[in-house]
């Protein structure tokens, strides 16, 4: 009793995400919407309601604020549990993509993080894609899962064929390393890695986490990261004033004060709307890691 | 004939802009006279007596409720109240035209719906009284009543939410080929809200078996009907979605029961939404934190309390076919009234819901943030003196 719908789900989706699948599951189960963001994924909380497995897609995550009310999840606490609407994923593409200007570029995470009850999930490849969006489509909560658009043609990965999760609230380390944490989602993980790279050449040993899930997100991972390396770098694309780096930095001063050896720094965005000619000066590039 | 993708019409050599209002307002259906008496030519559907007397019962204990209710938080006894006057009919009509598996998605003033579902004075009073046994663990303010039991979805306050919702799951029902539809409630305010437009247009599109209900009562707080919309109330949208509309007097039990009737079977046999606007009065206050004497004059809430009273109307029509009588009156306004104080008492005195219920249901298991969060609360608790703690 699953559905996917959205605005051009039907022929595929503008990043051809759902190709192939009205064929296969009939146009009753994948189909387009009209175009209204708080329609679908009003929609979608509905039919998540009836027990269904509702999969919305926000064509892209510029759009996603009309539906931010209907996003916003209290359906199960204020219902006492009577009825909740956790078969609901909203997918959207967010991030930057070279030229996507003001309003195919965004990333709307931060605002989501500061709702009790939903889950933000973030993928950096396309394996860790399907395994975290199984995840996310089972866990019985409403998920938001930004897909980086960057990646939908850049990125290449051996994917295992047949049925695999992976956790959610669990962050990775996917570099380890002795002398500074990096903390980072999406396809920001590879503008780390390069700047990894250049530390490692200079004899500084990185160990890179990739949050994974940013709501609720694995403190204790991070935690025990920065008691080893006493230093903690957290970048995203997203704006840094009230990025969801803010969050990191915050709790880790908290958990981690005495063992720290220098000032949490971040590295994201600047505080303007997304720019089109500026974006390479905008974005928090590899070369800011480095200095950073 | 023109070909567009976008329509297929006809063309004209002759421009005319539609003007912005038909000759006529859409006439509004009814069955019985303001005095409780069928209208000639009147088509009274099939209500025996003991479906009639069951409907009666329901406004007057609804009435009853609401007044003992309203009248316990002006006396600080709950936090918050809002009544139904006025609608008693539209709620409970319309209840009865659906069967228990068609799922309502309300607003907040549809507590008679609730009623005759079968929700107790008990239930409603635990909520209202935010206690250990209601069913919403004590979160909302009070009249956010839900129930999965009776397929009432939980009311929540921001308005028209519930409409794209009431959308997806009659959707749901129909992929599940159940025989059943989803309604759902809302006021003239309402209407204006994106959320309204969105669901509409969906249901329509997506041919959804759910009834859309306006009630339309004048009032979205102090804001009057004329000040809320310029075009002829909401059923004339109806068209513009695509979608079978009717306009309805909602103080006319009969016609409202009919009307619900007759628009759930083409909702549930033909998988059409259909928009059913009831015309009716907001009689109380908004709420418990409204003066409505502020905007509109003592005259007119008179008049519609009294003369225009839909439960006394639908009584009168009951009197007419020898239902009901006098001394049944006072029997159930005195045994109403009773029950609900009771049920009052017995709520008061209950408990509060335990802490760990702030925490749960956020999620379906706490995360490690939430069980710290409660640890580290527990722990400022129990440092705090006794007057602070709960159990």
């Amino acid at each position: 009793r699953a559905y996917v719908f959205g605005e051009d789900v039907k022929f595929g989706g503008v990043f051809r995400c759902t190709s192939g699948l009205a064929d296969a599951f009939g146009t009753h189960r994948v189909f387009n919407t009209p175009l209204c963001e708080q329609g679908l994924v009003g929609f979608g909380i509905g039919l998540a309601a009836m027990g269904n497995r509702a999969i919305a897609e926000i064509q892209f995550a510029d759009y996603i604020f009309p539906a931010f009310d209907q996003a916003t999840a209290k359906f199960r606490y204020r219902s006492g549990n009577a009825f909740n609407c956790g078969g609901l994923t909203v997918r959207s593409p967010y991030g930057a993509v070279g030229h996507g200007g003001h309003y195919h570029s965004q990333s709307p995470e931060a605002f989501f993080c500061h709702v009790p009850g939903l889950k933000v999930v973030i993928p950096r490849n396309p394996s860790q894609a399907k395994g975290l969006l199984l995840a996310s489509i089972r866990d019985p909560n409403p998920v938001i899962f930004f897909e980086p658009k960057w990646l939908y043609r850049l990125s290449v990965d051996e994917v295992p064929e047949g049925d695999y999760m992976l956790p959610l609230s669990n962050a990775e380390v996917i570099r380890e390393g002795t002398d500074i944490t990096l903390v980072a989602w999406g396809a920001q993980l590879a503008v780390m890695q390069q700047a990894c790279a250049e530390a490692e050449k200079e004899g500084i040993s990185c160990e890179l986490i990739d949050l994974r899930t940013l709501i609720p997100w694995d403190k204790e991972l991070v935690e025990a990261s920065v008691n080893k390396t006493g230093k903690l770098i957290v970048s995203h694309e997203a704006p840094v004033t009230g990025g969801f780096g803010a969050e990191i930095a915050a709790t880790i001063a908290e958990r981690c004060f005495l063992r720290l050896e220098a000032p949490i720094a971040r590295v994201c965005g600047l505080d303007t709307p997304f720019p089109l000619v500026f974006e390479p000066f905008y974005m928090p590039t590899a070369n800011k890691v480095s200095t950073a | 004939m023109l070909d567009f993708p976008g329509a297929k019409a006809a063309f004209t050599s002759r421009m005319e802009f539609i003007s912005p209002n038909a000759a006529e307002a859409v006439p509004c259906f009814r069955i019985l006279d303001d005095l409780g008496r069928a209208l000639d030519g009147s088509d009274i559907p099939e209500v025996d007596s003991s479906l009639a007397v069951k409907m009666y019962h329901t406004m007057v204990r609804l009435q009853t409720f609401d007044s003992i209710f309203y009248e316990a938080q002006r006396q600080g006894r709950i936090s918050f109240y809002l009544t139904n006057i006025g609608e008693e009919a539209l709620n409970v009509a319309s209840a009865a035209a659906l069967t228990k598996d068609d799922v309502v998605f309300p607003q907040y003033r549809e507590h008679g719906v609730l009623m005759w579902r079968g929700f107790t004075l008990d239930e409603f009073a635990n909520q209202c009284f935010s206690n250990e046994a209601g069913h919403g663990k004590g979160r909302q303010m009070p009249i956010h009543y839900g129930s999965e039991k009776l397929n009432y979805f939980t009311i929540s306050s921001p308005i028209a939410t519930q409409l794209p919702h009431a959308v997806g799951a009659a959707y749901g029902l129909k992929m599940d080929r159940k025989n059943a539809c989803a309604v759902t409630y809302f006021g003239d305010g309402g209407s204006s809200e994106g959320d309204f437009h969105a669901a509409c247009n969906f249901a329509a599109v997506l041919e959804a078996p759910v009834l859309f209900v306006c009630r339309n009562n004048g009032y979205a707080i102090s804001t009057p009907a004329c000040e809320q919309y310029k075009g002829d109330g909401i059923v004339v949208r109806g068209r513009g979605y695509g979608m079978t509309s009717i306009r309805v007097d909602g103080n006319d039990a009969l016609a409202v029961f009919k009307a619900v009737s007759a628009a759930r079977k083409l909702a549930v046999e033909q998988s059409k939404p259909v928009l059913i606007e009831a015309m009716t009065y907001r009689v109380g206050h908004h709420s418990t934190s409204d003066d409505s004497t502020k905007y509109r004059s003592g005259e007119e809430i008179a008049h519609w309390r009294s003369v225009r009273d839909p439960v006394l109307r639908f009584r009168r029509w009951l009197e007419s076919n020898a239902w009901w009588s006098v001394e049944d009156e006072k029997e159930l306004r005195g045994a109403a009234r009773k029950e609900v104080i009771s049920a009052m008492n017995q709520a008061e005195k209950k408990n509060k819901p335990p802490l760990s219920e702030l925490f749960t249901d956020v999620y379906d298991t706490l995360p490690r943030n939430l069980l710290e969060q409660e640890a580290t609360l527990r722990d400022t608790v129990s440092k705090n003196p006794p007057s602070l703690a709960p159990h």
